[in-house]
């Protein structure tokens, strides 16, 4: 098939998806190759889709999109070895204004890849894009191993292993201090059991961040869906390179731990999956056009690691790229020049403005892993003195309390520490 | 099955679905270079599905059990890696 297109959008995830709907519904002509045998067969998150931003392309899609809970509550869990301090934040404007859903990509991407379907897209799985065809330095279209297909625009939205953004020279190898790899296990249980152990109503559901098991910057992440758990991990890749253990091994012990084990007690191991995020920021954005392609979502490492946003972003970014292509279809002029308004779309939105704002987090962190680990521990340490009743004074447990905190980290330490978060996030 | 019994990578695969090809689109480039590995092996290391082992003086390559993260090419340069064919590789049921 060698056929012409208005546009070629490479992988049926977010990104593409909302690019591809985006020019379809414009009427511009409009194919989607996905790699998998159908869209979401290789797609893996936490995770959670946002109804703001989801909303923009389907209003009310909870209705009849196959979303597992909506989120009523943020769990923050702060392990130590044998002890965890919890922060939570439930809330019931969440059940009347709804604010994230837990899905399984393999069942919600395939009813998102519908949405661009049913605008005129066509969508074509089971197809590797296996490089970009270039003529006089523009990009004119992809090959597969069908044959090739031209475009006027190339849309690789072909995640965080982007083969095409590489291969067309927009970005390079991401570095393994820019890059968490996440593990994951969906863990089935009987939905009364989820309910009963994570104490939701019947289709609320709880999102949880927990730090303090591992080596280096790492975090565990929580879910509920219906009537599964999904329950996994992400390490730093030059923490897990250097920690010299074993992704798995990590993922064992956070699961053992005795805070947790409970909650997936007598669960059924459903399936065991891992991806890599691409964390680093602003300083690690790919370049995001040249003639004849944009780059979208995980592909142009577009992922806000702070507020654990992702799917958010690739929509946004998937529906920029898709305005971009329209307006440069009307001005008949897909050169590089006329592409560069796309970078100028993303630094306008929210997109590129939130993840400048955090540019040197990821860093920070980096460089900082005692927040993922001394603090943790100390913390669950005070307040564990803090409960225990015994002879011993409250003058002499006070005085204790701060021997230990400020033997584990000193005052200029935590003052430091404390002007530097401060100094990051306003 | 309970999900606290710790259970190998090889247990929790059998739950993944999987249409395996005949050729595996993971290869070593330069095979020369893992007689002196400089990373220690890091593809090994950080691969959470155990696709690769040290056996018999080389680095063998399980590319089954693969499910195509890219953990392996940003530890080391020298691992060659693209996507399965069209419709090969892991299918996740959930994801």
């Amino acid at each position: 098939m060698t056929e012409k297109f208005d546009s070629v959008v490479v992988g049926a995830g977010p990104a593409g998806i909302a690019a591809a709907y985006t020019m379809a519904k414009a009427g511009l002509s409009v194919l989607v190759l996905e790699k998998g045998e159908k869209p979401g067969a290789k797609n893996m998150f936490g995770g959670v889709i946002f109804r703001h931003h989801t909303e923009k392309l389907a209003p009310e899609f909870w209705r009849t999109a196959p979303i597992e809970r909506h989120v009523v509550e943020y769990q923050y869990w702060f392990l130590s070895n044998q002890s965890h301090l919890l922060v939570s934040h439930r809330n019931q404007r969440f059940n009347g204004q709804y604010n994230a859903f837990t899905v399984h990509r393999a069942k919600f991407d395939p009813w998102f890849a519908k949405l661009a379907e049913d605008a005129g897209a066509l969508i074509i799985s089971r197809t590797t894009a296996e490089g970009v065809l270039t003529e006089d330095g523009k990009i004119v279209g992809v090959a597969t191993e069908r044959g090739d297909v031209r475009a006027d625009v190339v849309i690789a939205a072909d995640g965080v292993n982007s083969m095409l953004a590489k291969q067309a020279g927009l970005r390079e190898e991401t570095p393994e201090d820019a890059t968490v790899l996440a593990v994951k296990e969906v863990i089935a249980l009987p939905k009364q059991r989820i309910e009963e152990r994570f104490n939701l109503g019947p289709e609320e559901g709880i999102a949880a961040l927990l730090v303090g098991f591992a080596p280096g910057v790492h975090a565990g992440f929580m879910y509920t869906n219906r009537d599964t758990i999904s329950i996994g991990i992400g390490v730093g890749m030059r923490d897990l390179d250097e920690s010299k253990r074993r992704p798995n091994d990590i993922f064992e012990q956070f699961k053992n731990h005795p805070s947790i084990a409970p909650l997936i007690k007598d669960g059924e191991l459903k399936e065991y999956s891992a991806h890599l995020i691409p964390e680093g920021g602003y300083d690690y954005v790919s370049n995001v056009s040249t003639g004849g392609m944009l780059v979208a979502g995980d592909a142009a490492n577009l992922v806000n690691a702070i507020n654990w946003e992702g799917t958010n972003l690739a929509m946004t970014s998937g529906i920029l790229a898709g305005e971009t292509a329209i307006e440069a279809k009307r001005k008949k002029d897909f050169s590089s020049a006329s592409l560069l308004r796309y970078r100028q779309r993303l630094e306008d939105s929210f997109v590129l403005k939130d993840l400048k704002k955090y540019r040197d987090v990821p860093k920070f962190f980096a460089a900082n892993p005692h927040f993922f680990t001394q603090y943790p521990e100390a913390m669950n340490e005070l307040a564990y003195m803090w409960h225990v009743v015994d002879d011993e004074l409250k003058q002499d447990r006070i005085r204790r309390m701060k021997a230990y905190l400020f033997g584990r980290r000193s005052r200029l330490g935590l003052l430091r520490d404390a002007y530097h978060l401060w100094r990051l996030f306003s | 099955m309970s999900a606290q019994r710790t259970l190998t990578i090889e247990d929790k695969l059998y739950r993944n679905r999987y249409k395996v090809d005949e050729e595996s689109h993971l290869w070593i480039k330069d095979t020369k270079m893992c007689l002196k590995c400089p990373f220690d092996f890091a593809c090994i290391r950080v691969c959470p599905t155990d696709v690769y082992k040290w056996e018999e003086n080389k680095i063998t390559i399980t590319y089954d059990a693969c499910v195509e993260c890219g953990a392996c090419r940003i530890a080391c340069y020298d691992v060659g890696w693209k996507n399965p064919k069209g419709g090969f590789g892991i299918s996740y049921k959930y994801g």
